[in-house]
C-alpha cells in the first residue's frame, strides 16, 4: 500500500507522520495477529471483571422491581457489554512495562530513533487493537446472547462513539506514560499506579456506572480526567446525552489529552536525563 | 514421609529467607493489601446502599465471605501460584532437570520451592475481614461450625491447588503458558460474591470446573449456618478426585518431559 504518489525533495512533515504511523500500525496488526490464542485468553479473563459486576447489579436489579438508580437490568447489561469494548481500546502501554523498559535498556534503541518515543508506543499499541477488537467481537456476540442487553443506538451516538473512545485511549496513554516515567526514579513506582487504578475504579465508571455513585462522588468525577476514559464514551452509545454534553465531553477529551501531551513532554526532558543503561 | 516434609520445610525456610532480604517490599505489599481492601470495602458498601440483602446474603455475612476470598488469594499467590510460574517456565527452558532428578517426590518439590512471604499479608488481612464480618453477624458459632470451616478450608486450598497444577501441567503439552496467571486472576474474582448469584452455566463452571465455588462460598456458608452435610461430603469427594487425577496428570506430563540436554 503506497500512501502517496512520489514527493519531489523533502516530504511533508505531516505527510511523513501519516504514513509512519500507519505503517507502524500495520506491522503491529500483523505481529498481534500471530499471538491470536493467547491474545484470547487474555480478553476472556478481562472479561470476568464486567461480567461479575454485571451479574451483581442485575442481580439487584431483579430483586428491586428492576431497576437501581433508574438502570434496568438490560441497562446494566449494555453498560458493561459496551463497557469491555471501551476497555479494549483504553489498554495501553503500563508502568510494570516501563520497569521492563528501563531495566533491560529497551529504552536505549528508542532513544536513537527521530522521533519521540511516544508516537511509536501511540502507533502499536492502536494497530493490536485493530486486532483486539476483531477477536472481541463474538465474545460480545456470547454476551449480549447471555445478558440479553437493550441497546437504543441513535445515528449520532453511532458516529460520535468512535472519537469518544480515540479520546479515552489518548488520555490514558498520557496518564500512564506519566506514571510509567516515574520509573526513571524510583523503582517502587508500582505503588503510584496502583493507586491510580484504584482512582480509576471509583472514578471513572469503571466499577458501576456513576449514576450509582453518591452525589459528591460524582461531583468531583466531573473535574478529573478518569471519567472521560469509561463512563463518557459508554454513555454515548448507552445513554442518551444531549447534544451539549457530547460537545462537552469531546471538549474535556481534547482538554485532558492536552494537558497530558504538555506534561509528558516536560517530564521526558527530565526523564531522559536522568536515564542511564547499561550497553549491550 | 516425614523425611519429605523435613525437606519440604527446608524449601520454605529458604524460600522465606530469600524474601526477607528486601524488607522494602513488606511496605509496598501491605499498602497494596490495603487499597486492594479498601476498593472491596467501597464496593460492598455501594452495593447494600442499594439492597438490604443480595441473593439471601446480608452485608456481615458477605463481608465473611469476603474475607475468605482475600484470605484463598492470600494462599494461591503466596505459595502455590509463585512454585506453578517456576515450573512452567522450568518445562520451557528445560531447568526442570534440577527438580526430577533429586531423590524426593518430584511433585512434592516443585510445588514447595517458591515462598513470596509479604504475599501473606493477605492471609492475615483476610483473617481480621472473616473476624470483623463475624462479630457483625452476632451469631455464635459451635465448634462443629468451626470443625466444619476449617475442613472446608482446607479442602478448598487443596482442590485450587491441584486445578493450577493440571493447569500446569499442560505446559507439558503446550509451549505458550504465560496468559495464565492473567487468566486465574480474572476468573478467581468472582469468588468475591457467593456463586449462587450466577447463572447455572457459570455457576456450575465455577463449581466442578475452576473449584472456586468450593474453596470459597462453601467455606462461607459453614459460617453463616447455610451448610449442609450433602455439600460437606460432596467437598470431601470433589477433592479426592482432584487430588487423584492431578497427580495422574501430573505422571503423565513428567514423561513427556525431555530435558535440557536432550
Amino acid at each position: 500500500m503506497t500512501l502517496s504518489a512520489p514527493v519531489r525533495g523533502q516530504p511533508s512533515p505531516l505527510r511523513a507522520m501519516i504514513d509512519f504511523y500507519l505503517t507502524m500500525m500495520r506491522t503491529a496488526i500483523q505481529t498481534q495477529f500471530q499471538y491470536r490464542a493467547a491474545t484470547y485468553m487474555y480478553l476472556l479473563g478481562m472479561v470476568a471483571e464486567p461480567v461479575i459486576y454485571l451479574v451483581v447489579w442485575t442481580t439487584i436489579a431483579r430483586t428491586h422491581g428492576g431497576q437501581v438508580a433508574g438502570i434496568t437490568a438490560g441497562g446494566f447489561a449494555a453498560y458493561y457489554i459496551v463497557w469491555t469494548l471501551v476497555r479494549n481500546v483504553n489498554i495501553v502501554f503500563t508502568p510494570y512495562g516501563w520497569e521492563w523498559r528501563i531495566r533491560e535498556g529497551q529504552l536505549s534503541g528508542q532513544l536513537l530513533r527521530p522521533l519521540h518515543p511516544i508516537h511509536y508506543d501511540i502507533a502499536e499499541f492502536a494497530g493490536g487493537k485493530v486486532i483486539w477488537v476483531l477477536l472481541y467481537l463474538p465474545i460480545a456476540i456470547g454476551l449480549t446472547l447471555v445478558f440479553k442487553p437493550t441497546f437504543d443506538l441513535t445515528p449520532l451516538g453511532l458516529v460520535v462513539f468512535f472519537p469518544a473512545i480515540v479520546g479515552a485511549y489518548l488520555i490514558r496513554t498520557m496518564n500512564l506514560w506519566l506514571l510509567g516515567m516515574v520509573t526513571f526514579w524510583t523503582t517502587r513506582g508500582s505503588a503510584i499506579f496502583e493507586t491510580y487504578i484504584m482512582a480509576e475504579l471509583l472514578l471513572s465508571g469503571r466499577l458501576v456506572p456513576l449514576q450509582l455513585m453518591p452525589g459528591w462522588v460524582q461531583a468531583i468525577a466531573n473535574w478529573l480526567p478518569f471519567k472521560w476514559t469509561f463512563f463518557f464514551p459508554i454513555e454515548v452509545l448507552v445513554g442518551h446525552p444531549s447534544s451539549a454534553s457530547l460537545l462537552i465531553g469531546l471538549g474535556m477529551q481534547v482538554f485532558w489529552t492536552a494537558v497530558g501531551a504538555g506534561l509528558v513532554w516536560l517530564l521526558w526532558r527530565a526523564s531522559v536525563r536522568h536515564y542511564t543503561a547499561v550497553g549491550n | 514421609m516425614p523425611r519429605a516434609l523435613t525437606v519440604a520445610w527446608l524449601y520454605v525456610r529458604i524460600g522465606a529467607m530469600n524474601e526477607l532480604q528486601y524488607r522494602a517490599n513488606f511496605i509496598v505489599a501491605l499498602f497494596q493489601a490495603l487499597l486492594a481492601l479498601a476498593v472491596a470495602l467501597v464496593v460492598l458498601s455501594l452495593v447494600y446502599a442499594h439492597t438490604t440483602e443480595l441473593n439471601g446474603w446480608t452485608e456481615p455475612q458477605l463481608l465473611c465471605l469476603l474475607g475468605i476470598q482475600i484470605l484463598m488469594g492470600g494462599i494461591i499467590n503466596a505459595v502455590i501460584q509463585p512454585n506453578m510460574e517456576r515450573l512452567m517456565e522450568e518445562i520451557g527452558d528445560g531447568k526442570l532437570d534440577h527438580a526430577i532428578t533429586k531423590p524426593e517426590d518430584a511433585q512434592l518439590l516443585v510445588s514447595v520451592r517458591e515462598l513470596r512471604i509479604w504475599r501473606t499479608i493477605d492471609i492475615i488481612t483476610g483473617a481480621i475481614v472473616i473476624g470483623v464480618g463475624l462479630t457483625q453477624l452476632h451469631r455464635g458459632l459451635s465448634p462443629g461450625d468451626w470443625l466444619a470451616f476449617a475442613l472446608l478450608l482446607v479442602l478448598g486450598g487443596v482442590m485450587l491447588y491441584c486445578f493450577l497444577l493440571i493447569l500446569t501441567t499442560g505446559a507439558f503439552w503446550v509451549v505458550r503458558m504465560g496468559f495464565l496467571p492473567d487468566l486465574f486472576e480474572g476468573v478467581y474474582q468472582t469468588g468475591r460474591w457467593p456463586i449462587g448469584i450466577y447463572p447455572d452455566w457459570l455457576r456450575y463452571s465455577l463449581t466442578f470446573l475452576v473449584p472456586i465455588g468450593f474453596a470459597i462460598t462453601v467455606p462461607a456458608e459453614a459460617l453463616t449456618a447455610r451448610l449442609q452435610g450433602n455439600t460437606v461430603l460432596l467437598a470431601i469427594g470433589f477433592a479426592i478426585v482432584l487430588v487423584t487425577v492431578s497427580r495422574w496428570f501430573w505422571r503423565r506430563g513428567l514423561r513427556r518431559y525431555s530435558g535440557a540436554s536432550a
